[in-house]
């Protein structure tokens, strides 16, 4: 029955599944590596033992977590091409240097010095071991940078001409490379990953003070963590509202669909929630505030803000999809800004480190990093609707030539597969996190081996067993 | 706009360089996913730990090859790229699934015990052998012609299945098995090594079979293959690389059993090597063979512009580093990992 579905939707879902599974991955190691570089650099200049314990466990979790990473990610840069081979090919001389060089300059920088951070410990000196955790930083970077750029290229293409051919060219590579959205969305999207990675630090190092465990690590962790939290969440909040107004400027529809508004309006309503009815064209049971949307997208009070009903009916996003993912993402935000307030309150009390139900709100907003950078991506992604290219390549034509059966079944198998392994991954992390710092396994247990025996090599392996 | 089209014959220096990303992402993920195809049969667990150890801190270097492949041909050809993965949808998934379970087994291995560990053991095991069957039933079927009308894929969703991409599916196993049991002798010792020689003296009279058989069948099967090397004067030019892979097959025989530890290795990149080249010289120029030319597929000349002159200037840094990584790591493994 599903064969029967739509290509262009399967090719979506199956697209958004595994996009959207991978990038739970990278938002956490961006921010995980500038934090490891930040940890070992305290450890070598104050040789505190408790920076290298915090770091060799956060290690183990940042390569379980890269692993899955880099598996995941091997099957985007394939997927351009089996899933959306007319849009690879039309749009490929402009997106494709772009991915060139993401794994000129990042990927090759992140694998081969992954390898040193991991099992280099006794082959390199610790400067070089310090350069190693650096370098993978930036590689993430600079990983970042280059498919930020060529997704916010996706979202307000400039710099190329439309060729007779249908294929799209570069005129302008610094037009195409720093289009209006990108950097906004690299700055978003890096604030969002440092974030991420904090409240997933604080979270387990709240656990670790509940029960009284790790209590050295956990305050090193936890004030980390809530430093971040205080500093970077309103920075977030103003970054993202210098998005949005980018996005008002070259995507009108999309704040459109964001704000739920179908005519166009002077002095807006806030909908603070309601439900956007695609087919009825407008916004149901929505619980609205005076002018507060023209307020906050033209800084006036009576500003006019464009509605949905100014786009024909087949280029309009699903608004729905839009809107919800919208506020889920600023209701996060606004949790975490909370987070980062009364954690500044609780430090000027000195309680900061022993109040229960502070721990026990911080091991609850773990995932909320994770919940608003995926609910972010969704507005951005179903907002730009329906172009692949916005306003030049629709995404209704921008699919393979695969038939709807071979999809169904490669879905189902990445939905297995996905499930079953980051499931696995997510298992070991956990286990990790129980395990915790600078307990009493080191550099052999980690690796699950036992301590190198008295005999020597070839003897001990005959002990072993046949798999 | 900038452009060096005017100067440089772009799409051929494009080819070249894809060509040496495969390649280089065959002989490099070759000798670990080779590691994984023998792992089972290793005769202890502390054998396959240190097997997992020689690999661990390059697989992921070693995969990314491959990105630069795919990556690459998406930005230098954007119309193969557009062609062949439709084309061989179904080999690709199975291959980056297969992927997706050895790559994860090199963490998740060593964090689990007991009967998971056994069940991360054949999830490396598995995932190498599908993930290295797959690409040379996608070897197989390029090499056989993809059906192309306009800029599209033309032809069925099975197309890329039949007893041919079948055996060199099979052939590529073994060729990646020699490959990884020669990594094996030259980074351990003990009898670790000699189970991985024993495999390799074993896998050699195999790999040297199928690269019979792929070389009498390719100018079999396709008649402008036959012309191009069996013509006079191409005869004398060509000749030479069948006669090397025969001195390399002989030599590396002899280095087994001799019990060199070093030769062995080098000699098998050097047959996967003449083995490239003679697929290369057979397909040239076709990108998707027999329908698309490495010219027509080209993207725009500021296109491979902008990335050939980041190419010229990283691809020496990756390949110092790189290669100061495997320094780094050089010498024998142990059955112990530090971190």
């Amino acid at each position: 029955m599903i064969a029967t579905f739509d290509p262009v939707l399967l090719a979506r879902i199956q697209f958004a599944f595994t996009v959207s599974f991978h990038i739970i991955f990278p938002s956490f190691t961006i921010g995980l590596a500038s934090w490891l570089v930040v940890l070992e650099w305290r450890w070598l200049s104050t040789h505190n033992p408790v920076y290298e314990e915090v770091y060799r466990m956060w290690v183990k979790i940042f390569a379980v977590t890269f692993g899955m990473g880099v598996v995941s990610g091997v099957v985007m840069s394939f997927q351009f091409g089996t899933n959306w081979s007319v849009f690879a090919d039309r749009a490929g001389n402009v997106l494709g240097p772009l991915l060139g060089y993401e794994v000129l300059t990042a990927f090759f920088l992140e694998a081969s010095f992954l390898g040193v951070m991991l099992f280099g410990w006794n082959r390199v000196g610790p400067k070089m071991h310090f350069a190693a955790t650096l370098i993978v930083a930036v590689g993430t970077l600079a990983s970042a940078f280059w498919i930020l750029s060529a997704n916010s290229w996706m979202q307000t293409p400039q710099g190329f001409r439309a060729g007779s051919d249908g294929l799209l060219y570069p005129t302008n590579w610094i037009k195409v490379i720093f289009n209006p959205s990108f950097p906004y969305r690299f700055f978003h999207m890096v604030t969002a990953s440092y974030l991420t990675t904090a409240f997933v630090v604080g979270g387990i190092a709240a656990y670790y003070l509940r029960h009284n465990r790790h209590v050295k690590h956990a305050r090193v962790m936890l004030g980390m963590a809530m430093i971040m939290a205080i500093f970077v969440t309103p920075f977030q909040a103003v970054l993202g509202d210098m998005h949005g107004l980018n996005t008002l400027k070259h995507q009108p529809a999309k704040i459109a669909a964001i704000e739920g508004i179908w005519n166009t309006e002077k002095g807006a309503a806030l909908r603070l929630f309601g439900w956007p009815d695609q087919a009825e064209e407008k916004t149901k049971y929505a619980l609205e505030i005076p002018k507060l949307s023209s307020l906050i997208l033209t800084h006036s009070l009576n500003g006019e803000v464009k509605g949905l009903k100014e786009w024909p009916k087949d280029d309009r996003p699903p608004a729905v999809w839009v809107f919800w993912a919208f506020r889920i993402m600023v209701g996060l935000g606004i949790l975490m800004i909370f987070t980062g307030v009364t954690a500044a309150v609780l430090f000027f009390r000195k309680q900061l480190f022993n109040t229960s139900w502070f721990q026990r709100w911080c091991m609850a907003m773990t995932p909320a990093g994770f919940a608003a950078v995926l609910a972010g991506w969704f507005v951005t992604e179903i907002g730009r609707q329906p172009y692949v290219v916005y306003g030049a390549v629709r995404t209704s034509k921008a699919v393979s030539p695969v038939i709807g059966s071979q999809l169904t079944m490669s879905l189902l198998a990445f939905i297995f597969t996905y499930v079953f392994i980051f499931g696995a991954g997510s298992y070991y992390i956990v286990r990790l996190i129980g395990k915790g710092p600078g307990d009493s396994e080191k550099a052999y247990g980690a690796h699950g081996v036992k301590e190198p025996p008295l005999f020597t090599d070839s003897a001990s392996e005959k002990g072993g067993k046949h798999v | 706009m900038f452009n060096l089209g005017e100067l440089l014959d772009l799409p051929l220096i494009w080819y070249g360089l894809i060509a040496t990303a495969i390649f280089l992402y065959v002989l490099l993920d070759g000798f670990d996913l080779g590691v994984g195809i023998l792992f089972p049969f290793a005769p202890s667990d502390s054998c396959r730990d240190r097997m997992m150890n020689s690999v661990a801190p390059f697989w992921d270097g070693n995969e990314t090859w491959l990105v630069l492949g795919g990556g690459g041909l998406f930005a230098a050809f954007p119309l193969a790229y557009a062609i062949i993965m439709p084309a061989l949808y179904m080999p690709i998934i199975l291959m980056l699934l297969g992927l997706i379970f050895r790559g994860v087994a090199f963490e998740f291995r060593f964090k689990a015990t007991g009967r998971s560990r056994r069940f991360w053991d054949y999830s490396f095991h598995f995932g190498s052998l599908v993930a290295t069957f797959m690409q040379g039933m996608v070897l197989g079927a390029f090499v056989q012609g993809i059906k192309v009308q306009g800029r599209s894929f033309a032809g069925g969703a099975f197309d890329w299945l039949d007893a041919y991409t079948v055996m060199v599916g099979m052939a590529l196993v073994f060729g990646y098995a020699l490959l990884g049991a020669t990594w094996v002798i030259m980074k351990t010792d003990g009898i670790t090594q000699d189970w991985a020689r024993k495999c390799a003296q074993y896998v050699l009279g195999y790999v040297a079979i199928f690269i019979g058989i792929v070389s009498i069948s390719m100018p079999v099967m396709n008649a402008d293959v036959k012309r191009l090397w069996f013509s006079i004067p191409n005869i004398f030019y060509l000749l030479p690389i069948p006669l090397a892979t025969l001195v390399m097959f002989v030599l590396n025989w002899r280095n087994l059993h001799k019990g060199d530890e070093y030769s062995p290795f080098f000699l098998s990149m050097g047959i996967f090597l003449t083995g490239y080249l003679g697929l290369g010289i057979s397909v040239f120029p076709w990108l998707v063979p027999f329908a698309v030319s490495f010219r027509q597929a080209a993207a725009a000349p500021e296109s491979q512009s902008l990335l050939l002159v980041g190419t010229v200037v990283l691809l020496p840094v990756i390949l110092g580093y790189v290669a100061y990584c495997y320094y780094i790591f050089r010498g024998k493994t142990s059955d112990e990992a530090h971190y």
